[in-house]
């Protein structure tokens, strides 16, 4: 990954807040909905000065980040022991390989009545939201990886009586970290949405920022409303780049790239 | 070196198809205890083949194939060294595959390393090496077990001249130490004629040998050896075969 030098983004950073003030000038006093797009320092005053506001935000981030670590940790076990299966037989993979591109295609919101008759609406159904959303790239990537191994060290192992496990172990699995790394960056940004999106549909429990959304929004509370969508975009971000500096730890001395 | 000149590596009427394609025909070949035999041919001529073939990766349409050891080193083209593995770690993994125990294995690996004068370099990792560095922890990782036939797939194909005149000569006095047999695939007729005791020229599509050349200088090989005419003359006869094989 290349490094990005900080101006560059925190001019854009400035840009976007200008935006952002202007359009909510216009909205105060042109329509006089303020609500609707409020001032940026409104909405940093809710997030940190209000007491009540702030501990809910709080607990509701904790609990977003309960239900993203769940889904994504489910999400990573299945996608690598289902990319695992096929890569030892070809047919597993033609038989299989299917069943993760629908996965993919499936509409969550199509599904989302049956997974709550099923499992009801509270915890159960949000992490099973957060795992059909994360889970492609990990299928993909783990696979994707486990297929990059050279021809040559295949038949190393081969001519050395290396059996499939310890062909997996000590060269299919290690050649394909960074892969697998590339795929949970990818999962783990795809977990928080999936985690907001659950919430949106199953409130019941202690849900997470994506119920504070809804109900701040329906109380016209504006600035509640944008401090939340912020936390939780700022929670995909620290997880994007928490497990692309995970991957640099663990590959990033031998992988070319990461 | 011992008297011993059993034959380690015997092909006989050896064919190979792949599908529609005739890859060998009527090879025989056979490799002795002392003889380091190096096989000479236009690309895709199939010289790949025959190590695949006497290394078990690959069985025979036709004739028979066998080797009288089990303990047999193949070097690669490339040095196909795992990437997240340093230099020692590399080394051990073929006596780890074979669970040798780990004090035997580090014992193995040390001894290699030296043998191919790579000792300091235990904790590098693979891409902190030059192209000559990864052929010779590829090699130190079959040295580890002590192979009785090495077959070797144009290991110095993709090094420059200098490195490669060098791990010439490194092998030449590997062979003359560790006493294993070798049989070496190259593009190289000079090379072929440095490091050989024998000579054999393969023509094009389906592969056959059709010359075999006696190469009289002794082991150990002065370097120099390059510039006499006798070397020249048979470099030159062994080029001439080959283009003969080739029409």
């Amino acid at each position: 990954m290349k490094r990005i030098p900080w101006w560059q983004p925190t001019i854009v950073f400035g840009l976007v807040v200008a935006l952002w003030y202007a359009i909510a000038a216009w909205y105060d006093k042109s329509k006089e909905l303020a609500f609707v797009v409020p001032y940026p320092h409104l909405v940093l005053q809710e997030a940190l000065t209000d007491g009540q506001f702030r501990q809910q935000l709080l607990e509701n981030l904790l609990q977003t980040v309960v239900i993203t670590a769940t889904g994504l940790l489910i999400a990573t076990v299945i996608g690598m022991s289902w990319a695992v299966l096929m890569s030892q037989a070809r047919w597993l993979e033609h038989s299989l390989y299917p069943y993760a591109v629908i996965l993919q295609t499936i509409p969550i919101l199509a599904i989302v009545p049956l997974i709550g008759t099923i499992f009801g609406y509270e915890f159960t159904s949000r992490v099973i939201v957060t795992v059909m959303i994360s889970l492609f790239p990990m299928v993909s990537n783990t696979l994707f990886g486990l297929a990059s191994v050279d021809r040559a060290q295949w038949e190393l192992f081969r001519l050395n009586g290396a059996g499939r496990f310890t062909t997996l172990l000590k060269l299919q699995l290690p050649a394909a970290l960074p892969a697998i790394f590339v795929g949970l960056r990818t999962a783990a940004g795809l977990a928080v949405i999936g985690a907001i999106v659950g919430d949106q549909f199953f409130q019941r429990g202690t849900p997470g920022l994506g119920v504070l959304i809804q109900v701040s929004n329906s109380r016209l509370n504006g600035p509640g409303t944008f401090a939340a969508i912020i936390t939780a975009s700022l929670l995909g971000v620290v997880v994007f780049l928490l497990f692309g500096l995970l991957g640099r730890l663990v590959t990033g001395k031998w992988a070319d790239q990461s | 070196m011992t008297a011993d000149t059993s034959v380690l590596l015997d092909f006989r009427d050896v064919s190979m198809r792949f599908g529609d394609t005739e890859a060998l025909t009527g090879v025989d070949l056979t490799v002795s205890r002392g003889e380091f035999v190096s096989v000479v041919g236009p690309s895709g001529c199939g010289k790949s083949t025959l190590l695949r073939i006497a290394s078990g990766l690959e069985q025979v349409s036709g004739g028979t194939a066998s080797t009288a050891s089990q303990r047999i080193g193949y070097v690669f083209q490339d040095a196909t060294l795992l990437a997240w593995r340093s230099v020692r770690r590399n080394v051990e993994l073929l006596a780890e595959l074979h669970h040798v125990p780990r004090a035997e294995r580090a014992a193995r690996a040390a001894a290699a390393i030296d043998l191919v004068g790579l000792t300091g370099f235990e904790k590098h990792l693979p891409r902190q090496l030059s192209g000559g560095m990864r052929m010779r922890t590829s090699l130190a990782r079959s040295l580890t077990l002590d192979p009785e036939l090495f077959l070797f797939d144009e290991p110095f194909g993709a090094l420059d001249e200098i490195t490669r005149e060098r791990l010439n000569d490194e092998l030449l006095k590997l062979f003359v130490q560790q006493n294993f047999a070798g049989l070496f695939i190259t593009h190289s007729v000079a090379e072929a004629v440095y490091l050989s005791t024998r000579v054999l020229v393969m023509s094009g599509r389906p592969g056959t040998i059709v010359a075999g050349f006696d190469v009289p200088f002794d082991m150990p090989r002065d370097p120099d050896i390059r510039f006499t005419p006798e070397f020249a003359a048979l470099v030159g006869q062994i080029s001439h075969a080959l283009r003969e094989g080739h029409r």
